[in-house]
């Protein structure tokens, strides 16, 4: 066991291997994990970041659902209330438009009656006239008492 | 230890031809042909992986390559980030090669004691050792590595002057300077000295008893290398862990200044 040149001959070996994997493997290796661990430590505050945006956009989706949740209620209790109106408008119209109805019937109803008693006046005339004429007629002139005559007819007519 | 291996038979002899290295050369300028090879080729073969796996490295979804290495990556990251504190590029990779390296020279201590000596008698090789980190030259290779970082940054970092000044005057004060400059020069050359025994003794020990259990009768040895195999996955992987924990706290201290 004696010591001889094959240590210089290892410590060349040792040196060369040395020099080696500082210049080619080292770097590169390390490089590779030092890159890995950042892409994961992006990915996971890429991850985290996603999750919190994703809280905020459910918060927001929230807010608007609960919005238009009243805005539609809104909505309904208007229309509601102007169906309502509608409705009693449409009631207040109906009902004067009976009434106005009624109004023209009983008109109708009224000049008819008039036309009526007009026309049975006019017969009654006639016919008084006719019981005078045929009455008188053995007893009176007609061209004597044709004043009175036309007076008492004209009165039957008024 | 060569010539020993020719004389003695038996297990004494099996036990030594295990432990000596295939050596060309002499006196101090011989070399470990089995050290040199078998470490450059752990050490290529670690290149060959994270290379694969820097290259196809995405920062989408891994293959099961670029997992692998980044769990390492990540692993080794950790431990550099817990006990160093300053800026300094070169300490990560220093301690991934450093970890890798080492958990691979200690995993050859897992093949079967005889199988790749086996064949490389086949192949006319004579002697071989497997295990790099039963090398004394291989872990002080990488231990005086580290050892001549610590001072280049020690120095770098608090300039020569405060490297000097953190020698003489502390941790006792200036009045008791050369105890102080003792006591730190000891400080420091226990650092590699501790890193490469540690790391020496325990693959030492861990392959002598593999070899040990060897010898023993055939219906026995599975009895005690099987938990001994399992125990020494721990130990491999525990000495690798160490060796490199040491290295960046030795260096964090090097980029300390007080």
């Amino acid at each position: 066991m004696s010591i001889n040149a094959t240590l210089i001959g290892q410590m060349i070996t040792f040196a060369l291997l040395v020099w080696f994997t500082m210049k080619y493997i080292w770097p590169p290796l390390f490089d590779s994990l030092e890159q890995r661990k950042k892409k994961i430590a992006d990915g996971l505050a890429a991850a985290e970041k996603g999750q919190e945006s994703m809280h905020l956009a459910e918060k927001k989706a929230k807010g608007v659902l609960k919005i238009a949740k009243e805005q539609s209620a809104e909505i309904v209790n208007l229309a509601q209330k102007r169906a309502n109106e509608v409705v009693e408008a449409s009631k207040d119209l109906a009902k004067k438009e009976g009434e106005r109805l009624i109004l023209v019937a009983k008109s109708q109803i009224e000049q008819e009656k008039q036309q009526a008693k007009e026309v049975l006046r006019k017969e009654v005339a006639v016919l008084a006239l006719r019981a005078a004429e045929q009455i008188l007629s053995a007893e009176i002139d007609k061209t004597k008492h044709q004043d009175i005559l036309s007076k008492i007819s004209n009165q039957l007519a008024g | 230890m060569a010539t020993e291996a020719h004389a003695a038979e038996g297990a004494t002899g099996y036990i030594i031809h295990h432990l000596t290295p295939l050596t060309v050369g002499e006196g101090f300028w011989a070399l470990n042909l089995d050290t040199l090879f078998f470490s450059a080729v752990l050490g290529g073969l670690f290149v060959w992986f994270f290379k694969r796996a820097a290259e196809q490295a995405t920062s989408g979804v891994p293959g099961l390559v670029q997992n692998f290495a980044e769990m390492l990556i990540e692993f080794v990251d950790n431990q550099v980030k817990d006990s160093f504190h300053g800026k300094n590029d070169l300490i990560a990779p220093l301690a991934l090669t450093i970890f890798c390296w080492v958990f691979m020279w200690n995993f050859m201590d897992l093949f079967p004691v005889d199988i790749l000596p086996l064949i490389g008698s086949v192949m006319g090789i004579e002697y071989l050792r497997v295990v790099p980190s039963t090398d004394l030259n291989a872990t002080f290779a990488m231990s005086i590595s580290v050892f001549g970082l610590i001072i280049f940054y020690s120095i770098k970092i608090k300039g020569p002057w405060g490297f000097a000044k953190e020698l003489m005057f502390q941790p006792f004060g200036p009045w008791l300077l050369p105890f102080n400059l003792l006591l730190k020069l000891v400080e420091e050359i226990a650092k590699p000295i501790s890193l490469a025994l540690r790391l020496f003794g325990n693959l030492y020990a861990g392959e002598l008893i593999f070899i040990l259990i060897a010898l023993l009768p055939w219906y026995l040895q599975p009895v005690l290398s099987f938990p001994w195999a399992i125990f020494h996955i721990l130990i491999i992987t525990l000495q690798a862990f160490i060796f490199m924990v040491l290295t960046i706290v030795y260096l964090g201290m090097a980029h300390e200044d007080h």
